[in-house]
């Protein structure tokens, strides 16, 4: 597919779903399947990006330098260090391991 | 700040929303230099990238966009440029919810309503919900919303200027980065026994089925299972029982 059409397809439904809780009654909110929801599926999608980034390259499950700096990500994060140095040392990491030739 | 000038300048309720807003928003825009060097990274040229945070302005949803093509190659393939929007789509539906609580915030008018809506993001919401005057809730959404815009735009700019300086996105770690990046937007939603099962099974579908379907279709297959338990409760808090 071309690169700005899909783009703007993106953006539209972004743009479209934001407008459209400007016209649902406050009620819907008083659901709480329908928040418990919407928040497990943003959990599920991010720990699925976090699968897919770390651990596969093309259609391929490979453990290489990105193993190791998604530890270390974890670990900073774990001490309240802010995204983006967590961001930062995570590609020194991997970035480092690949200099040194190992891991890949 | 126009509203605000003369007496009400001076109400301290207000300037604390004003000055919450201001300190997230210098905060979340700096995540825009990561988001303008992968997003190069994952193919995109410099101006979709900048388009992209002009107009999708929804940090989470942006990512996964470029997660999902990271994956394959740019331009992508149907089934990919599809998955990719609808993870990118998916992502975005909690603005809808957001939009629910800013919309009574922001109050009448077509265009500022058209504005309000697309500044409606996780920072937006969550500092103008906080205050605790009508004022003062409207004054940190408006607040919060303008310095992220800037900010984040600003900064994807820059980020996507030296993507492209950078070349070799597996040499400075950028595919490292990307996958740090998406655990950094996680992390803090992790509270409680039923999300951190969500992530863990979503992450584990996902990679066990990246053999066998296009790049897009794990992310969503994933999205899939966190439905599922967002239907069923499975693991979910009940009386009498707190989870871990």
């Amino acid at each position: 597919m071309n690169t700005w059409l899909m783009i703007l397809i993106a953006c539209a439904a972004a743009y479209a779903l934001k407008l459209s809780g400007f016209f649902v009654p406050a009620s819907v909110l008083e659901r709480p399947r329908i928040a418990r929801t919407a928040d497990l599926m943003t959990v599920g999608l991010l720990a699925a990006l976090v699968a897919t980034q770390a651990f596969t390259t093309g259609a391929q499950l490979v453990v290489d330098a990105r193993l190791p700096a998604l530890v270390l990500a974890g670990a900073l994060l774990a001490l309240r260090v802010p995204f983006i140095i967590v961001v930062i040392a995570a590609a020194a990491a991997a970035a480092g391991l690949r200099a040194l030739g190992w891991l890949g | 700040m126009g509203p605000y000038k003369d007496s009400k300048a001076r109400d301290p309720r207000i300037a604390a929303a004003t000055r919450s807003g201001v300190a997230v928003g210098i905060a979340v825009s700096l995540y825009g230099v990561s988001f303008g060097a992968l997003a190069v990274a994952a193919g995109l040229d410099v101006w979709q990238v900048c388009a992209l945070s002009a107009l999708m302005f929804t940090g989470g949803s942006q990512f996964a966009l470029i997660g999902v093509l990271a994956a394959g190659s740019v331009p992508a393939p149907a089934t990919t440029a599809w998955s990719a929007i609808t993870a990118a789509t998916l992502l975005g539906t909690r603005n809808a919810l957001y939009a629910i609580r800013t919309g009574p915030i922001v109050g009448p008018g077509w265009l500022k309503r058209l504005l309000a809506a697309h500044w409606t993001i996780d920072e937006t919401a969550a500092v103008s919900t906080a205050q605790p005057t009508p004022e003062a809730r409207r004054a940190g959404f408006w607040v919060t919303g303008a310095v992220i815009y800037v900010g984040w735009n600003l900064t994807t700019l820059i980020g996507a200027l030296l993507g492209d300086l950078l070349g070799d996105v597996r040499a400075w770690g950028l595919d490292a980065a990307a996958a740090a990046a998406f655990l950094g937007l996680l992390w803090p939603r992790l509270k409680g026994l039923q999300p951190v099962a969500v992530a863990i099974c979503a992450a584990v579908v996902a990679a066990v089925v990246v053999p066998w379907t296009p790049p897009g279709i794990p992310v969503l297959a994933a999205a899939g299972v966190a439905i599922v338990f967002g239907l069923t409760n499975v693991f979910g808090h009940r009386k009498g029982r707190a989870s871990a």
